[in-house]
């Protein structure tokens, strides 16, 4: 006959030390929940937690903001466990897992930037302090990025940049709580620079127009730099207003100069104008030094491809991102947009989409909302499945580092979507620098650390 | 000299442009008393008269393809334009390609009627008051009609080219004796030029050779004597506004090809047309012409490299700059009328 053990004393002792060993993990992880979810700036306490959608509304980018948006609310949608998940599937980290963040329902609010850091700024603040936003996101344009930018990182929360194609965001004006997922001047001069030769040879004089404000700099001097470093002399740079709308008597004087190559370091309206006027005075038609004249168009988007019609044709530029990626995570991306909004997604779009997401996947790794632990958790962040092969963002700058994209206008398109090609995917060696590549530095020439976070209150 | 004369060729170009807008808005001016902020949005609505008598023309019909995908690899959708069907396709692409002329014809009836519902609507109200008044509605009314543009055809550029005809560029050079390349000019600039011209005389002509345009301008001189004759000078002017919409209207459907048009278009040239206004001489139909030609060129040398490598910025100010000169020098302008806006 066996000894039974089991009395009421023994019970109760087994009772208490399991009792006590299940609840400690639910003690500890509480105390870990209140660590983390106090002591910054928006923590949010109810079931919901609110992101600042600061994009275009108005203005001369409003059609590239409506974009942004649409990614964003697709975004929201896929987090929040609706539609098909989009890149959700697609992404290596598995974070994620359709219920919100960190199991709270996201919500959003928009602001307008018009395009304007001022406005920008106006409209960030007041999501961050009237809505109570724990991370603002969007933007079309370098200038509003760096002032958003610099404006999240005195508040406290988390900037994920949109459309931003400028060094200076994660070069001299980068900040410990701002992230870019976009490439940048550097990265278009060094993957365009070798298509260029390789098209056009490296015997070849450029004349640059350039828009006359901070990107329109950084361009330049990228694409001067990388185009030089292969052969080609920079015959005259010079810079165009940023309002100027026809550029006839900047392009008139082009023949004349004895150039070959024309580059048009202009964006949105600019850029379509510019190409508009550039074709009209049979630039592309014209024999000069024994070759064809050429133009090349650093930075591309579709929205501006499709405003400048049939005078993209043949034309090189560098664009982040293209629809027509067959990858499974662009696959995965265009079908969940294309089938919510009946066309596929820009570039603009495909970079906010993704920056939510990243955003939103920190968090689920950091298992705080804190800003402090957002930045860690995305420093040095490598991940896949989004769109552009491996990608890691870099804890020195907080800039993404992938594949670059050469693509040309299609001289056939089949569709008004179908206007660029990709003739080249330029592997992300190629265009990577040093953190402090002399075109990151400031004006001094001295390089610029990215700080340290701000939580906020 | 090659570079000298491409730049005027340049400023002649520009200078069509501020010409007619210049001109109706010293039609207005110089008829109803009226300072027409609103005047930039009606260049805008005509070139985006262009842009919807083009999508008209472009309207089709869909039948799907199953040989072909479209970017989600579902069956690809084709578009046949009803007027390829209607004329055939060759006849049919040739009416679609030559939109932007054709459009002339569609907005000269929508200007006339934007221009007559736009004085009796809104403007009539404001004859009695102040210059500021006048202007803070009608500048309220161009961003009202920008933000309409705006909400029906989206913020960006869209591209309406000239008839195929006209593509391509003029080498000036070879005819002048000078060498291939180094004057060279696109067709449509020189078809811009040439119309603004034509819609310039026809303007002059029909006020100074029909019996309308002598009473209004009987009317410009003095509206109370004309009244007092029995003539319904309310009713002339009215019109008078519409054809100055029509003028600026039409300046902007022919404006379409140069640069594609989008709904801040008519801002961009507003207040540098105000200027030209003013150096011609308020209320002077010749002295806009004249100022919008002048004026264009002057812009378009201040923006060569040579130029601008000596004094960055000029060409964002040479207009500025000579509207003060000339102001200081000939306070009523180039062609000015004594006793207009001096009360």
């Amino acid at each position: 006959m066996s000894k039974s053990n089991f009395t009421r004393r023994g019970m109760l002792k087994t009772s208490a030390v399991a009792g006590g060993a299940l609840a400690m993990p639910t003690i500890f992880d509480g105390s870990v929940w209140a660590d983390g979810h106090t002591g910054f700036l928006n923590a949010p306490t109810g079931d919901t937690v609110t992101l600042g959608f600061n994009v275009p509304q108005s203005g001369p980018y409003a059609d590239e903001g409506a974009d942004e948006l649409r990614a964003y609310e697709l975004a929201v949608e896929h987090l929040n466990g609706g539609g098909d998940g989009g890149m959700m599937s697609t992404f290596s980290s598995k974070a994620l897992q359709g219920n919100g963040i960190l199991g709270k329902k996201v919500e959003y609010v928009t602001g307008d930037t018009q395009t304007k850091s001022d406005a920008a700024r106006a409209s960030a603040k007041s999501m961050i302090e009237k809505d109570g936003a724990i991370m603002i996101t969007g933007g079309s344009s370098s200038g509003v990025a760096v002032a958003v930018q610099a404006l999240c990182q005195e508040a406290g929360v988390i900037f994920m940049a949109g459309l931003t194609h400028s060094n200076d965001t994660t070069g001299k004006d980068k900040k410990a709580n701002g992230f870019r997922h976009f490439f940048n001047s550097y990265m278009s001069g060094a993957a365009l620079a070798p298509v260029l030769a390789a098209n056009y040879g490296t015997d070849r004089k450029a004349y640059h127009l350039t828009a006359d404000y901070n990107w329109g700099y950084t361009t330049e001097e990228a694409v001067r730099s990388s185009t030089e470093a292969l052969g080609w002399e920079t015959v005259n740079a010079v810079k165009t207003p940023l309002t100027q709308t026809d550029f006839s008597s900047y392009i008139a004087p082009v023949l004349q100069s004895g150039a070959d190559v024309l580059v048009l370091n202009h964006y949105g309206g600019n850029m379509v104008n510019s190409l508009t006027n550039a074709v009209q005075f049979g630039l592309r038609d014209k024999l000069v030094n024994d070759k064809n004249f050429e133009i090349v168009v650093p930075l591309y988007s579709r929205l501006m491809a499709k405003g400048a019609g049939a005078n993209v044709k043949g034309i090189f530029g560098s664009t982040n991102w293209h629809w027509s990626l067959t990858d499974e995570g662009s696959q995965a991306f265009v079908k969940s947009f294309g089938t919510k909004y009946g066309f596929p997604p820009s570039q603009a779009a495909h970079t906010c989409y993704v920056q939510a997401l990243l955003y939103a996947d920190a968090v689920e790794r950091a298992g705080s909302f804190n800003p402090c632990a957002v930045v860690e958790a995305l420093e040095g962040f490598e991940f896949d499945g989004m769109g552009n092969g491996k990608t890691l963002y870099r804890a020195d700058d907080h800039q993404c580092f992938k594949d670059v994209l050469v693509v040309k206008g299609k001289e056939n398109p089949t569709s008004e979507f179908d206007l660029l090609e990709i003739v080249e995917v330029t592997p992300v060696d190629q265009v990577t620098y040093a953190p402090d590549h002399p075109q990151m530095r400031d004006g001094n020439g001295n390089a610029v650390a990215v700080g340290t976070c701000n939580p906020g209150a | 000299m090659d570079a000298i004369i491409l730049q005027i060729l340049n400023g002649l170009d520009k200078g069509s442009a501020y010409a007619l807008i210049a001109l109706g808005l010293t039609l207005i001016f110089g008829t109803l008393g009226v300072v027409n902020f609103a005047h930039g949005a009606l260049f805008m609505i005509g070139a985006f008269c262009a842009v919807t008598f083009s999508r008209l023309l472009s309207l089709s019909y869909e039948t799907v393809d199953p040989t072909k995908t479209d970017f989600l690899g579902n069956p690809a959708k084709i578009n046949t334009p009803y007027v390829q069907d209607w004329f055939g396709m060759q006849t049919g692409s040739v009416i679609i390609d030559w939109a932007v002329p054709l459009s002339i014809l569609f907005a000269i009836p929508v200007m006339l009627a934007v221009g007559v519902i736009m004085e009796r609507g809104l403007i009539k109200h404001f004859y009695h008051r102040p210059h500021a008044d006048q202007i803070l509605v009608t500048f309220g009314l161009a961003i009202v009609l920008q933000e309409i543009i705006k909400f029906y055809y989206g913020a960006n550029p869209i591209p309406t080219p000239a008839p195929a005809v006209f593509a391509g560029s003029f080498d000036f050079g070879t005819l002048m004796g000078f060498d291939p390349n180094t004057i060279i000019y696109p067709y449509w600039r020189l078809v811009y030029f040439a119309f603004a011209v034509a819609i310039i005389a026809g303007v002059f002509a029909f006020l100074q050779f029909t019996t309308f345009g002598m009473v209004v301008r009987a009317g410009m001189a003095d509206r109370e004597t004309v009244g007092l004759l029995g003539i319904n000078i309310d009713k002339r002017f009215t019109i008078m506004f519409g054809i100055a919409a029509a003028v600026a209207g039409l300046a902007g459907v022919m404006y379409t090809p140069i640069n594609s048009p989008n709904y801040h278009m008519g801002m961009d040239f507003l207040v540098l047309s105000f200027v030209v206004v003013v150096v011609g001489g308020m209320g002077s139909l010749p002295g806009a012409v004249l100022a919008g030609f002048v004026l264009g060129i002057l812009e378009s040398f201040a923006s060569m490299a040579i130029v601008l490598e000596t004094i960055p910025g000029l060409n964002q100010i040479i207009i500025y700059l000579v509207a003060i000169i000339i102001l200081l020098t000939r306070p009523r302008g180039l062609m000015g009328r004594k006793g207009v806006m001096e009360e």
